[in-house]
């Protein structure tokens, strides 16, 4: 079992879970994830590692489905049933590029460990955050402090350029010499980042979130398409080349148990609300 | 010389209707009364051949003589001097082919009934309440890393321990086991039994640490900076696809995402545990081992109306145990023999719906001795499914050996080791068990185990590599 520090809502449905762990932190590297599972009748379900130290390891996550309601639902000195990691490949650790980071929901947490490795690796880093409206947004100083340029999007215009990603990418990526574009978030966002760098060809590297289960190269669940190859995204990746992933394929594996992760919501509530 | 009973005593089991709806154990195993009577068959042979089929060598005309005795505690206690699991090899061993294969009674007649009797054994010491752990020896001031809480691995702990070395189990998941857990189900192996042979461990002083990854919570070289010694025991859990077309379409797992969700994660269970299952209705295994066999009969548990087992070769040549088909035959498992997938249809929303094979003959005999499928021209045909399991084999994860340098491998990525041993290339390195051998047995796990903790524990006492 393992303790939890810290479980706060940053913003609506958004939270940040802050676990006790002395081992996770030893090679712990950007771009890496943790398996959790709430606890012993729990899902193993994959989270993008934001922070650690010697005795804690923090995750940002957003409330969907069963297994982030439980989280969700976590107070300091409770405990989770699992915790595994480091797991998957750190992001490639590049140097002197001009680098646009695009995160949106847990990928705006998701982003902060990867911006600030490629700032201390002496690259040049834009940072581009997204979401429905201002309220959403979170965490602006701490990616400020890694980036070099900052932009924030919101689509009813409560908070920087109003609009969507495509707007602001497409005008960055023409008006600047961007050598690679890194994006944090759901499938929607991977997929249209990579459709609009995929014209210029600029390098576009995406973290995924495919279905996973053991998250270590066991099962098989994970398996994206990339380059007309079979990989696993749990030990492959998850972080992949844009252009090459076939995001048809791995949309419609997101919802293999789509079914059955709705009745088990509602099961879930069922139970804890009556 | 006692008169000889031909037949083995009969084991009870459920009926093959009642029990494709739920995911209790088959067999019922013996009552004191038959496993009496099954130990009185034993000849007590003076060479016992028996015992050379046996991996971990088992004294077992011993064992058995003490259940005729009705000194059940005694047979334990003798089995459980040369393995730490009975309970679990009284069921899965493939007794057919080691132990009961050399007993002399099995040249006319049906052999004893040895795996049963183990079993018994075991069974009814878990009746007796928690069993006592032996005196702690006086400790070596020696460590031990075991990587992979398995058959092999467990072997390998509980061996050291005895000698007063501190143990520490690494595993990667959040249960104990390996495949007993995550692989065969509870309706083969119960899995208290499992958990009752860790917690014994514990008790002798154990440690297990789970949900820790070994090659990227922290590597091999890191682990022997703190211990002494380290053996790998990670077994063979990297899935083979077919590389045909449709593999990656909703609805086809490899087998060891369907058992892993069906066992570890309790998915036939869903949805008060979690982790949910495709319950499909026509589902096809591909493969004819005895994993394809557990993927087959979980599929008609979890209510499918057909379960196809799909094997190129005839059912001569299936590797599974004659048990195992016997029990998938009795159950419904529809057995389409010399048959070859060779791709998946999907509909609109990427789930399966059919499957084109095609009809395969026998030809001339492979490296293996077994006579390769040949596949008949124009003979494909399609069937429709919605859930494909493939068990076709796996092979040892790399993880691993991609973070140990100088861990030398084989062409499967299997860790090569002295079998005398069980020394890998790098120094104060152990590994065996499907690591090494690729998809084994159970009893072969811990085979290598007891093999390599002899050498280990020469090696932590002299220093001498
Ligand atoms: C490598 C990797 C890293 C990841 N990192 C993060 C991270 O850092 N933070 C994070 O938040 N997530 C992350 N994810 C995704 C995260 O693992 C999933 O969000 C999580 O598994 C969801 O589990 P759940 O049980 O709460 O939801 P599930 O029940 O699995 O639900 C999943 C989907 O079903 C849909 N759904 C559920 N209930 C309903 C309903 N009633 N009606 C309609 N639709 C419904 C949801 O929209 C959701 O998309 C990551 C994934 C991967 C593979
Ligand atoms: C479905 C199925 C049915 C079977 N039926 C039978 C049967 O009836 N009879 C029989 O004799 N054999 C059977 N087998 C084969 C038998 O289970 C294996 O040969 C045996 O379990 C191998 O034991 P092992 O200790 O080498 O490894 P495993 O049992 O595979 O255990 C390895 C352990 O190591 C852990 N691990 C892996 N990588 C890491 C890592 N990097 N860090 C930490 N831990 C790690 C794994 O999580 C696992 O717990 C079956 C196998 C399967 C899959
Ligand atoms: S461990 Fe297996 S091979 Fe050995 S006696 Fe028991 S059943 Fe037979
Ligand atoms: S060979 Fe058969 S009869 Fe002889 S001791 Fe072994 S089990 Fe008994
Ligand atoms: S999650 Fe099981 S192999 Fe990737």
């Amino acid at each position: 079992m393992y303790k939890v520090l810290k479980r706060e809502q940053i913003v609506p449905n958004i939270h940040l879970l802050a676990i006790e762990s002395s081992s996770v932190h030893q090679n712990a590297r950007a771009g890496e994830f943790v398996v959790v599972r709430a606890d012993e009748r729990g899902e193993r379900i994959p989270l993008n590692l934001v922070d650690w130290n010697k005795d804690s390891v923090s995750m940002v996550f957003m409330e969907v489905g069963t297994s982030t309601s439980k989280l969700a639902s976590l107070k300091p000195g409770d405990e989770i049933a699992t915790l595994a990691g480091p797991l998957g490949k750190p992001t490639e650790e590049v140097q002197g590029k001009k680098i646009a980071c695009i995160g949106g929901c847990y990928g705006i947490g998701a982003l902060l460990p990867v911006i600030r490795m490629f700032k201390e690796k002496g690259n040049h880093v834009t940072t581009i955050i997204e979401a429905r409206s201002e309220f959403l947004l979170y965490w602006q100083d701490k990616l400020r402090e890694y980036s070099d340029e900052f932009q924030e999007i919101t689509r009813d215009g409560t908070k920087g350029h109003k609009g969507h990603i495509n707007d602001v990418l497409v005008d960055y990526i023409k008006k600047n010499n961007v050598d690679m574009v890194y994006v944090q978030g759901c499938t929607y966002l991977t997929y249209l980042c990579s459709e609009i760098t995929r014209p210029s060809g600029i390098k576009t590297i995406v973290g995924l979130n495919p279905i996973m289960v053991d998250a270590t190269g066991m099962c098989g669940v994970c398996r994206v398409i990339v380059a007309g190859e079979t990989k696993f995204g749990c030990v492959d990746g998850p972080e992949f080349d844009g252009h090459q992933v076939d995001w048809d394929n791995l949309i419609a594996r997101r919802k293999i148990y789509i079914n059955e992760e709705i009745s088990s919501l509602s099961f879930y509530e069922c139970e804890r609300y009556g | 010389m006692a008169k000889i009973v031909p037949k083995k005593t009969a084991m009870r089991e459920q009926p093959a209707m009642e029990r494709t709806k739920n995911f209790n154990e088959v067999p019922y195993g013996y009552s004191e009364q038959e496993a009496i009577q099954e130990a009185k068959r034993c000849l007590q042979c003076k060479r016992p051949t028996c015992m050379q089929g046996c991996p971990v060598e088992i004294d077992i005309p011993g064992f058995i003589d003490l259940i005729a005795q009705r000194d059940f505690r005694g047979a334990i206690k003798r089995l459980k001097d040369k393995n730490v699991l009975p309970a679990v090899c009284g069921r899965v061993c493939p007794q057919e082919d080691q132990c009961e294969k050399l007993c002399v009674l099995a040249k006319k007649y049906e052999p004893v009934g040895i795996g049963r009797l183990e079993r018994f054994a075991a069974d009814w010491e878990a009746t007796q309440g928690e069993a006592p752990v032996p005196k702690k020896p006086k400790p070596t001031g020696k460590k031990v890393a075991i990587i992979g809480a398995g058959p092999g691995g467990l072997t390998v702990a509980g061996d050291l321990i005895k000698l007063g070395h501190a143990v520490t189990i690494f595993e990667a998941l959040h249960a104990p086991g390996g495949v007993l857990v995550y692989g065969i189900p509870e309706f083969r192996l119960p899995k208290v039994i499992v958990y009752r042979e860790v917690d014994y461990l514990r008790r002798c002083g154990v440690n297990v640490v789970f949900d820790f990854v070994v090659g990227k919570t922290a590597t091999i070289d890191q682990i022997l900076h703190e211990y002494d010694a380290v053996y790998i025991g990670t077994g063979a859990g990297l899935p083979w696809f077919m590389n045909i077309p449709g593999e990656n379409l909703n609805g086809v797992y490899s087998a060891n995402e369907y058992l892993t969700r069906s066992n570890l994660m309790k998915a036939y269970l869903f949805p008060e545990y979690d982790t949910p299952i495709v319950r499909g209705k026509r589902v096809a295994v591909i493969g004819g081992g005895n994993v394809a066999m557990d993927c087959a009969r979980t599929a008609l548990r979890l209510g499918a109306d057909a379960v196809h087992n799909v094997y190129r070769r005839s059912r001569k040549e299936m590797p599974a145990r004659e048990e195992e088909i016997h029990h998938a035959e009795e159950e419904g498992v529809i057995f389409d023999i010399l048959t070859l997938p060779v791709r998946y249809m999907g509909d609109e929303h990427n789930w399966v719906k059919e499957m084109e094979c095609i009809k395969m003959q026998l030809g001339e005999p492979d490296a293996s001795g077994r006579r390769r499928p040949v596949p008949i021209e124009d003979s494909n045909f399609i069937t429709p499914i919605d859930t494909v399991v493939c068990a076709i084999g796996q092979s040892p994860n790399p993880l691993i050996p991609q973070t140990t340098p100088d861990l030398k491998t084989g062409k499967w990525g299997n860790i090569e080791i002295n079998p005398e041993t069980g020394k890998t290339s790098k120094k104060g390195c152990w590994a065996g068990g499907d690591v090494v051998r690729g998809g084994a047995t159970v009893i072969l796990a811990m085979g290598d185990g007891r093999v390599a903790a002899r050498s280990m524990d020469d090696y932590l006492k002299t220093g001498v590599w």
